[in-house]
């Protein structure tokens, strides 16, 4: 099959405006699939990655071609993370008297996190560099991306693992939670931000205000700790 | 004019963010310093965001998800990788990711405090299921 020579041959414009509005219908059409269908993996996100990756396999354009339009959508994810402080503005009162359950659940996850991400791929045979990368793999992931460098992972692997576990966290919450029975709005922000940084907390943003003033402080506070963390604990595994 | 001020200030703090990491070369993003800076700020002068502000924060995130697309088809650069060791990293990354979702949750649901605001900012998105 000739690839199809749409792109180049037609206007410099047509490339990033064709990119924009592959990636707005195939997310609109990931939130029709969600809506009939109500199964977990009937996620947004997951549908717009896989349609955008077929079509771009499809019409042979390249990853470097479609960001040069999707980069506009992209940009609003600065704006977006600093508006997660407005939940969290609203949310004081209730997280100065959840002060304290609130650290130990950030730093519990942030280490188990980094932990269990390093130590399984290792006992399951997983090379070392592949353990690093998934180290940080729950952080947000322009900081997974820095933490990765700074232990010695390979970053391009780490952002991938990063928006893997956030696509597993947005698509399996509410069933794997439901099932423990855990259905405290800041309980469920808190991990969703923690376990799945940005992706995972766009599930659970729009149910509740205390889940989303959670989630914004466990992206920040995961980012924070994760950071000061990594580079003491790795090292000390890396005997192993 | 209230949407273009709303947006002039969630510019204006991911500005200030960038910079301040920019000087400090701390491996936080710009915008995660942003949004405490944010924060902060309306802590400290103990008010609430105006409605319009509240309103463009809330468009924003309620689509959240989508703005993580462009990022998110990389992944398929990385695909000759993954493949390469696909049994490893996908049951790692599974047990790893539903732990630490797990741990947090469990933590804050046993030992947190009740909600006390019964509402969602969203009530109609709420519905979208986004």
């Amino acid at each position: 099959m000739n690839p199809i020579v749409l792109p180049r041959t037609l206007s410099p414009g047509i490339v990033p405006l064709f990119a924009i509005v592959l990636t707005l219908g195939a997310y609109l059409f990931g939130v029709e699939v969600q809506k009939r269908l109500r199964n977990p993996l009937a996620n947004p996100v997951l549908i717009g990655i896989v349609l955008v990756g077929i079509t771009l396999r499809v019409l042979h354009l390249s990853y470097q071609d479609y960001f040069t339009g999707a980069q506009f959508i992209h940009f609003l994810l600065g704006p977006a993370t600093v508006a997660l402080a407005i939940p969290m503005v609203r949310a004081l009162e209730h997280m100065r008297r959840g002060f304290w359950p609130m650290l130990s659940a950030l730093v519990a996850g942030s280490l188990v996190g980094l932990l269990s991400g390093y130590g399984l791929v290792r006992l399951l045979g997983g090379s070392q560099a592949i353990a690093l990368s998934m180290a940080p793999k729950s952080l947000t992931t322009p900081v997974a991306l820095a933490v990765s460098i700074a232990i010695g992972g390979i970053p391009s692997l780490s952002v991938a693992f990063a928006i893997l576990g956030g696509i597993l966290v947005a698509v399996f919450i509410d069933p794997l939670l439901h099932w423990l029975n855990i259905n405290e709005p800041s309980a469920r922000g808190l991990a969703a931000g923690t376990a799945g940084s940005g992706i995972g907390a766009s599930r659970v943003i729009p149910q509740h205000t205390l889940s989303a003033a959670f989630a914004g402080v466990a992206i920040g506070a995961n980012s924070i700790l994760t950071a000061i963390l990594a580079p003491i604990v790795i090292p000390l595994l890396k005997h192993w | 004019m209230a949407i273009i001020k709303s947006i002039f200030i969630l510019l204006l703090f991911q500005l200030a963010g960038e910079a301040l990491r920019a000087l400090t070369h701390v491996s936080i993003p710009g915008p995660v310093i942003g949004m405490i800076l944010l924060a902060a700020f309306y802590i400290l002068r103990r008010r609430e965001p105006s409605l319009p502000l509240q309103r463009t924060a809330n468009g924003l995130l309620s689509w959240l998800g989508l703005l993580f697309l462009p990022a998110g088809v990389g992944i398929i650069a990385n695909l000759a990788l993954l493949r390469s060791a696909w049994l490893p990293i996908s049951v790692s990354l599974i047990a790893s990711t539903f732990l630490t979702l797990i741990t947090t949750a469990w933590i804050m649901h046993r030992f947190g405090p009740r909600a006390s605001i019964p509402d969602s900012i969203l009530p109609s998105i709420h519905q979208d299921g986004v």
